[in-house]
């Protein structure tokens, strides 16, 4: 946690000091006051001195003044630089991210990277907040507390070396115990959230089974846990503010004893001690202040931990130093006896690929779940690189192109089809701004989009948050679309169309062939009847290649093809 | 002294830990409760079964109260023994305290003669340490006994709060079990989920901390002001002024504070979102060329939040100074004018500092109060949608007479069914049905035909507006819905689990099945041999992120399932392209198993289950357009024939 806050505080150096120079200011005020107050006590009311009464007044309201103006300034400064602290951590955190591939992306996983740059930043930026507000202070107003009660009476001020530790104590032994069992809440609150989770999303199931009953016991146990922890840590905490104020309390009263001692054998004026009293208010209030800091840092520390992870991650995938001139030329795909694992990785995803996707031509890579497919596709866009081998387009090697020039000629249609908040039109022109409404039309009627007529606005329609508002079949025919309005050279279609029934699936991929012709296609389906009439079929079984060819040659050379389209379609079709 | 200190931040209580006092006003600047009163009111009676406790929590409270605010007053009276003996000891014993008074006047030393004349002073007596001593165990005793009660407070206040708390939850998740399945399809799941959990607990925690503080808020303001008022009516009025002073000042930062926190979570809540949008499209964004564009849009709303959150950081930090400031400019008029009434002896220093303390006493619960408030803004708002949510209309009762179906042989008939989801919007239109036992329909129509309405009808999930549907010749609505929902099995592609064992996942709606019988379950539904090569075997643990199992495999623990339940008729979902093909064959060859002897509903995506179906449903746009058998249908060259080519026929035919 130092060193992410030595490195993005660093440039809030000026303002960090001047909000430390405040808060120290306020402090000092914070003090004098008590001690202004037992001069009028001493000086003027003990003489019947009213004249130094209403001096001291005065200076006590030009104190006064002072304060407050340190503390707005303070605080002015202090938001200043907590929240610039914040922006500049989240900006980082994004632009990192943005860097990364997606070997990193997949080893934070997308959720934990969301968490991080938001949450994680925001607990950090909060414990500044905090820290501004109290870290600060509460020592100076402890030491400070017990210089100026030193300087009242030292023999008094012995008091404190029993009521700090006392104080420190008990908050101690209620903190260390109140935070394992804060702990065990969260997980029962998390527990209840599964409970009623998993009730939701299997309602249909919960009443066919006729399990109402049996899930609200689950929950009921869930709840009678929860509440019982719950309950623990409130009564444990309810100790807390007695305790304290009994401390305060009783150490009032001990001053006054054994100040009474001190004042009547004359060692000490009777303005002393009360000041004396308000001093010790102020440094036990600074040691409350300490503590709760202290359970704040590792909260904190944990957070900040999380979010240098991020910073510190060295993206496996970057540009060349001396990139390639792009090629210019019929954008042949080759795949050359690649071989690829993930890190650490014992077995290779794949291995020993080799084939050639030409322009003009369909290329489909099939293969039952696992065998690599989808990794295959990720190599050409360089979300991995090959760790054997290499992927080259008109014979250069994809790692030698900036990523950009290589981004710039390559549309994906990814398996999951992700919209992003806008309006159908500004999801379509994602990849070329400057697309007409021709163009999007063009492109939805390819790719079977001409439901976007019957929505509301058309084009401007609006589409939510991961295009939730549309169906699953509808965000792939749009995000087929959005690939077409780019028109690049090179067509990834990752499994895109399997959310698809089969008569659009088929009507989309006629559409498809007229348009593409001279692109360079590849798909990869689960469906036969999707790739059947490929030019080219790529046979992928664990990893490796077991056969390519077009469909009736796979039928009579390779098993493995035969087994998938017998395990699909019934006899009679597959003989038609 | 409750909160002690000067300037000392409220909620320290909050359990949680969590960032408290700051956030308090933010959290929950952006809900505002639709009718704070009699959704307050509501809240409030929900705690009725502890009323008991309450009145006694109360008593308790005010005794604390008591107790803490004449602590000052007895402090004060101890420092003036105290003075006294400071006093005493300066006039030479042997003179009386007349005489020094008049020897004052004498000497024109009027203020000090006045002063003295008001004390108890003994002359050449020094500190009366019996009576100090007296006082000093007095004050030792209350204090210990005010912390005592306000403990006991709290402790009780805990158990009122989370029983409530309890029993809300309790009601809720109860609530769920009556609610009709529309209200389900009709809410987004995540919004319901969070009135159960969040909003609960956002209850709680201002239930847990915001009661007991208000109360003792409320009761140490008035205790303090009586208390200020008997010792000096002037002081009490000087004091008084202070009052409007802070709440004026309070109100107006927090009304300017509180927009800025809105725009802070208006901003903060666009930035997250295109946080998690840019980070889970990472791919995409990256493969059209985006990358810049995210930064861009990233960057502005940034930008952004920064200056929503800057202003509203910097005009609620302005709060703790404006209350300092209104507080010490109390005490500088407090010390001047208290000082000049002790020098004119018309006041005892011990009452001065008594004074002192007790405007403290007297500005920290204003300022907690106020805050309070805000907290409470916030949990009404989550109390509000929770009531909605026990408001919803139920599911019409079962019927007082139900019929007994027993083991159904499974015949089925649909009698001029009509039903729509929405009034306006027809959908199924006197449909006519028969089904005999075991035998075989298949539902087929293009993606998003609404096929899942006819297991809505069949299930009881929705009613039917008109017409019948009987079951072996009852009507399922003469059935109890648990009775009706035991004769059918259900096996839906999007295969639901929880999280439990295999074996507990494979027993559920079995609860008394033996493991021979689980085991045998599995065996039929072809999953045996794939839960042996787990690690743990029938006892790993499915998650939610279960990364070990696939969607298909979880579909076949589903049908292990039915297999379990064996009712007579099923309703089933075929796999579809997401599941790879050794899985579907699985899958395939349980359900063909499964259905032997049953009659089946099926939701069919394969050639082989339409072609053997003994009546085929096709559905368009929620509406069954065509039914009949394949022949029938192929021969009315209509929809079906339309569908049946372009999905199998047409690849064939012109393979490229």
């Amino acid at each position: 946690m130092v060193d992410l806050l030595k490195r993005y505080l660093a440039p809030y150096r000026r303002e960090l000091a001047l909000v430390i120079g405040l808060l120290f200011v306020q402090s000092i005020a914070n003090l004098y006051l008590p001690e202004l107050n037992a001069n009028i006590i001493n000086n003027g009311v003990v003489r019947g001195d009213l004249d130094y009464i209403w001096r001291a007044g005065a200076v006590m309201l030009l104190v006064t003044v002072v304060f407050a103006g340190a503390s707005v300034v303070g605080a002015y400064w202090g938001a200043r630089v907590a929240m610039g602290f914040g922006r500049d951590l989240r900006s980082a955190v994004f632009r990192k991210v943005q860097t990364f591939s997606q070997v990193e992306v997949n080893h934070f996983g997308t959720p934990s990277l969301i968490t991080r740059n938001t949450n994680d930043v925001q607990q950090v930026q909060q414990f500044i907040v905090m820290a501004l507000a109290m870290m600060i202070s509460a020592p100076i107003l402890a030491i400070g507390g017990t210089i100026m009660a030193l300087r009242q009476d030292v023999p008094l001020s012995a008091m404190l070396l029993v009521i700090i530790p006392l104080m420190g104590l008990v908050i101690g032994l209620i903190i260390t115990r109140a935070i394992p069992q804060f702990q065990a809440m969260q997980l029962k609150i998390d527990r209840i959230n599964l409970v009623v989770r998993e009730v939701l999303s299997g309602v249909r199931v919960v009443r066919a089974f006729v399990r109402t009953r049996q899930e609200e016991r689950r929950f009921d146990d869930a709840n009678r846990d929860l509440t019982a922890t719950a309950l623990r840590v409130n009564r444990l905490f309810s100790l807390m503010m007695p305790a304290l104020t009994v401390i305060m309390n009783l150490s009032t009263v001990a001053a006054l004893w054994f100040g009474a001692i001190r004042v009547d054998g004359g060692a000490m004026p009777i303005g002393n001690f009360t000041a004396f009293l308000q001093y010790i208010i102020q440094i036990l209030f600074g040691v409350m202040m300490g503590t709760v800091m202290f359970v704040m840092v590792p909260r904190a520390a944990v957070s900040a931990g999380r979010v240098q992870e991020v910073l510190q991650a060295e993206p496996s995938v970057s540009d060349p130093a001396v990139p390639q001139a792009p090629p210019r030329g019929q954008e042949v795909v080759e795949f050359r006896d690649v071989e690829f694992r993930y890190p650490g990785a014992e077995e290779p995803v794949l291995r020993g690929i080799s084939f050639e996707a030409r322009p003009g031509e369909t290329t489909a890579i099939v293969g039952s779940t696992g065998s690599g497919k989808s990794t295959l596709v990720n190599l050409l866009t360089r979300f991995y690189d090959v760790t054997g081998g290499a992927v080259l387009i008109d014979g250069v090697d994809v790692r030698e192109l900036r990523r950009d020039d290589l981004w710039s000629r390559i549309g994906v249609v990814a398996q999951r089809a992700l919209l992003f908040t806008g309006t159908v039109a500004s999801n379509l022109r994602f990849g070329r701004g400057s697309a007409s409404d021709e163009d999007l039309w063009r492109a939805l009627a390819i790719a079977q989009g001409e439901f976007v007529r019957d929505m509301p606005g058309g084009l401007d329609a609006e589409i939510s948050q991961g295009g939730t508002n549309v169906s699953g079949g509808q965000r792939q025919r749009l995000a087929i679309a959005r690939a077409l309005v780019k028109r690049p050279e090179v067509y990834i279609f990752d499994d895109s169309f399997s959310a698809l029934d089969v008569k659009t699936d088929a009507k989309l991929r006629a559409a498809l062939r007229r348009e593409v012709a001279s692109a360079t296609v590849l798909v990869v389906a689960q469906r036969v009847a999707t790739i059947m009439q490929a030019d080219r079929i790529v046979v992928l079984d664990a990893g490796r290649i077991v056969g390519i060819g077009t469909h009736p040659e796979l039928m009579i050379t390779c098993a493995t093809y035969r087994e998938i389209v017998e395990s699909q379609l019934a006899g009679t079709e597959v003989a038609a | 002294m409750r909160a002690g200190g000067p300037g000392g931040p409220g909620g320290q209580r909050r359990p949680g830990g969590g960032p408290g006092m700051m956030m308090g006003f933010a959290m929950n600047a952006t809900v505002k409760p639709k009718n704070f009163r009699a959704s307050l009111g509501r809240l409030l009676r929900t705690l009725r079964p502890e009323r008991r406790l309450i009145a006694l929590v109360l008593v308790l409270g005010v005794v604390s109260v008591v107790f803490a605010v004449i602590g000052p007053k007895l402090l004060g009276n101890a420092t003036n023994i105290l003075f006294d003996g400071v006093l005493g000891k300066q006039i030479p014993a042997g003179v009386t305290k007349d005489q020094a008074v008049a020897g004052l006047r004498a000497r024109g030393q009027d203020q000090i003669a006045d002063m003295l004349a008001s004390t108890h002073v003994v002359p050449g007596q020094g500190v009366d340490f019996n009576a100090l001593g007296a006082a000093v165990m007095l004050l030792i005793g209350l204090y210990l006994l005010s912390a005592l009660f306000a403990w006991a407070q709290s402790y009780l206040m805990a158990g009122v709060t989370q029983r409530t708390v309890y029993r809300l939850r309790r009601d809720a998740d109860e609530k769920l079990g009556r609610l009709p399945l529309s209200y389900f399809d009709g809410q987004s799941r995540g919004d319901i989920l969070s009135r159960v959990t969040n909003d609960i607990d956002n209850i709680a925690q201002t239930l847990q901390q915001s009661l007991t503080q208000l109360m003792i808020s409320v009761l140490t303001v008035v205790g303090v002001l009586i208390m200020m008022f008997t010792i000096s009516p002037i002081l009490a009025g000087v004091s008084l002024l202070a009052v409007p002073l802070s709440l004026g000042a309070t109100v107006m930062i927090a009304k300017r504070s509180q927009k800025q926190f809105a725009a802070q979570w208006k901003h903060t809540g666009l930035l997250n979102g295109h946080i998690e949008e840019m980070h889970t499209g990472h791919s995409i964004v990256k493969v059209f060329g985006r990358q810049q564009d995210a930064i861009d849009t990233f960057d502005s709303h940034n930008g952004r939040l920064y200056q929503a959150s800057f202003s509203a950081q910097f005009i609620s930090g302005l709060i703790q100074p404006a209350m300092q400031f209104i507080a010490n400019l109390n005490y500088v008029a407090i010390a001047v004018i208290g000082g000049i009434r002790v020098a004119t002896g018309t006041m005892s220093l011990g009452d001065v500092l008594a004074f002192i303390q007790y405007s403290r006493q007297f500005t920290m619960p204003l300022i907690q109060t106020a805050s309070i408030s805000n907290v409470m803004q916030s949990a009404i708002a989550s109390a509000e949608r929770v009531f909605e949510l026990l408001d919803e209309p139920e599911e019409r009762p079962d019927t007082a007479t139900p019929q007994r179906l027993g083991q159904a042989a499974g015949r089925v008939v649909f009698e001029d069914v009509s039903f729509r989801y929405k009034p306006e919007t027809p959908l199924i239109e006197n449909m006519n049905l028969s089904v005999e036992p075991g035998q075989t329909i298949a539902i087929v129509g293009p993606t998003g035909a609404g096929k899942t309405t006819l297991v809505n009808l069949l299930m009881r999930f929705y009613e039917i507006d008109a017409g019948r549907i009987t079951v072996d010749g009852i009507d399922i609505r003469d059935l109890t819905r648990d009775e009706l929902r035991r004769t059918f099995g259900m096996v839906l592609q999007d295969a639901w689990l929880f999280n439990g064992t295999i074996h507990d996942n494979i027993a559920y709606g079995a609860d008394h099945a033996t493991d021979e019988q689980i085991l045998e379950a599995a065996r039929a539904a072809q999953v045996d041999h794939f839960v042996r090569t787990l690690p743990d075997g029938y006892q790993t643990m499915l998650d939610d992120e279960a990364t070990n199992v696939s969607q298909g495999e979880r579909q076949l623990l589903t049908i292990a399932r039915a297999f379990l339940a064996d009712p007579p008729i099923l309703i089933l979902d075929e796999a579809t392209s997401s599941v790879d093909t050794r899985t579907e064959m699985l899958i395939q060859r349980a359900m063909t198993t499964l259905m032997r002897g049953r009659t089946s509903f099926v939701i069919a995506h394969r050639l082989s289950t339409i072609h053997d179906a003994d009546v085929i449903l096709v559905m368009d746009h929620g509406r069954i357009v065509e039914q009949g058998t394949h022949d029938e249908l192929l021969a009315r060259r209509g929809f079906y024939a339309d569908l049946y080519e372009s999905q199998f026929a047409e690849p064939m035919l012109e393979a490229v």
